[in-house]
């Protein structure tokens, strides 16, 4: 039957010159530069089909693929692209992951992988921490960390720069300035795209490590009463954790000033997802009831009246006193850099984890890594 | 005084059921008339319907509309109909539908938008919602526009 099926399933080459019984779905992934899987609603048995490779698979093959849930050559843009499922695997790998990011064991698991950086614009915790992941797992690193230098300062569009780099290197690790950026990458790179920052727009993995730091510190993300703090209008990357944190059945408060609370297409999303989030000025008025709470960054610049900037951020400082008025195991998360939000008193306290959280970045990438290029399974 | 009326057309098509007062927008989404257009427009508006009170109407002599301009008229006017006609026949009837997804249809407004620099990409929306109020996503963004008819291309 297998053989059969094997038989009159068309090869690239017939999709190509379009002999056989070609679908529109496998000209559609033919199209595509990596394997992809289209499920067809009929019941009639199909084929994945690999077009660099020109292999093909039979329908067992594809939910031994689904269930094993293979996140091999996966492009990890958005956190929405992972179902609930998916994200908890990952979380599950990262934790196995600890030992080897702390150097306690050794690694060999991504030897002979290349790692491409494309660092369009300067971070510090997010490059170094791919970089860690990479070197921990014996793959090896190449990239650069701002366009100085490079052909982008000539005007070389991404597309063109990801089409050389993709030829490089195994996977490629980008951050831009330009909203979306990493969507258009994954379209013109032959190998699988993480973003690591795209503008004002998402960062995925950071999102994961959030995840990760609240599950590990807390036992579980469902159910946890998750206060998010500061400003929840602008900052994108707290929207994607709201969302994500709904799906995943958390409880949330939101905690801003009215002019940067959490936008409303958003609240209506965690809505969709079965959260209704609950909406606050004071923190002071909430901070009993949470099990965490994650601090962000108000930025100064949104304030025209300087005056108004220190009156706000008065309010929303956490300190030894603030936190003497919450539950013994809350934790406090922050993204880093802190400026002023936290006070230096709180580093030593049992309820700060940001330095845990910013360490949880190397096993999350390190197990995005391992999946993606097919180091574990 | 000869008397000017809205007369049938021979061959072309007719767009029917505009909500009143967007004959003009529908015209300038089609982009019409263009330099070289040689057919005869004629834009009717505020025309009493028995069905929904009060619609606009379009026809375009010597012109079938083809499904890509037919999916941009129903960003704005989702209940209208195309009718096609030949020799004065309607050969083809059928309401707009939007698509699932709009490619080079509604460019982002989004200036940080990599869909707004000089990659080599056409802007892409995912329809998020049919009925009205449309809801679009950007493809590469993710944000919504708010004000779809000011971003069709």
């Amino acid at each position: 039957m297998l053989k059969d099926f094997n038989k009159e399933c068309p090869t690239v080459n017939d999709i190509a010159s379009k002999k056989g019984p070609v679908d529109q779905w496998q000209i559609a992934a033919f199209a595509r530069r990596r394997p992809r899987v289209q499920i067809p609603t009929g019941p009639h048995l199909f084929c994945i089909v690999f077009p660099r490779e020109g292999k093909r698979k039979d329908i067992n093959t594809l939910f031994a693929f689904r269930n094993s849930m293979n996140l091999i050559n996966k492009d990890v843009v958005s956190i929405k692209d992972f179902s609930n499922k998916e994200i908890g695997h990952v979380l599950n790998v990262a934790e196995k992951m600890i030992p080897v990011a702390q150097g306690a064991k050794k690694s060999e698991m991504l030897k002979g992988k290349l790692l491409a950086n494309l660092f369009f614009e300067p971070s510090t915790r997010t490059r170094l921490s791919f970089e860690t992941a990479m070197k921990r797992l014996g793959g090896k690193v190449i990239g650069f960390d701002s366009s100085k230098g490079t052909s982008i300062e000539k005007g070389e569009n991404i597309a063109d720069t990801v089409r050389v780099v993709s030829g490089y290197s195994d996977l490629i690790v980008i951050r831009h300035p330009y909203e979306g950026s990493a969507r258009l990458a994954a379209e013109f790179s032959k190998v699988p795209i993480i973003n690591a920052g795209d503008g004002a727009g998402r960062h995925p993995t950071q999102c994961l490590l959030d995840l990760f730091t609240i599950r590990k510190e807390k036992g579980a993300i469902e159910n946890q009463h998750v206060g998010l703090l500061g400003d929840l209008k602008y900052g994108r990357t707290t929207h994607s954790l709201a969302s994500v944190l709904a799906r995943m059945g958390a409880k949330l408060t939101c905690i801003a000033p009215q002019e940067l609370q959490l936008p409303k297409e958003i609240i209506e999303e965690c809505q969709e997802r079965g959260t209704e989030p609950k909406l606050m000025n004071r923190l002071e008025d909430e901070i009993k009831n949470l099990d965490v709470l994650y601090v962000t960054r108000i930025q100064k610049e949104r304030f025209p009246d300087p005056a108004e900037y220190k009156r706000i951020m008065s309010y929303y400082r956490i300190d030894k006193e603030v936190l003497g008025r919450g539950k013994k195991d809350l934790i406090v998360m922050h993204p880093l850099p802190r400026i002023t939000e936290i006070a230096s008193e709180v580093d030593s306290l049992p309820q700060a984890v940001y330095f845990k959280q910013a360490f949880n970045g190397v096993p999350v990438r390190m197990a995005l890594l391992a999946l993606i290029l097919g180091g574990i399974k | 005084m000869k008397e000017l009326k809205i007369q049938p057309i021979k061959n072309g098509s007719v767009i029917d059921h505009i909500p009143p007062g967007k004959a003009l927008k529908v015209l300038r989404i089609l982009s019409l008339p263009k330099k070289d257009t040689t057919s005869i427009i004629s834009a009717v508006m505020n025309v009493p319907s028995e069905t929904v009170g009060k619609k606009d109407i379009v026809k375009i002599e010597d012109k079938e509309l083809d499904p890509d301009e037919s999916d941009k008229v129903a960003l704005i006017a989702p209940h209208a109909t195309v009718n096609i006609i030949r020799d004065y026949e309607v050969i083809e009837k059928h309401a707009l539908s939007i698509p699932n997804e709009l490619v080079n249809i509604v460019k982002c407004p989004n200036p940080s938008c990599i869909s707004n620099s000089n990659e080599p990409i056409s802007p892409r929306f995912k329809v998020i919602s049919k009925r009205p109020p449309i809801k679009l996503r950007c493809y590469y963004c993710e944000r919504e526009p708010a004000d779809i008819e000011a971003q069709i291309i």
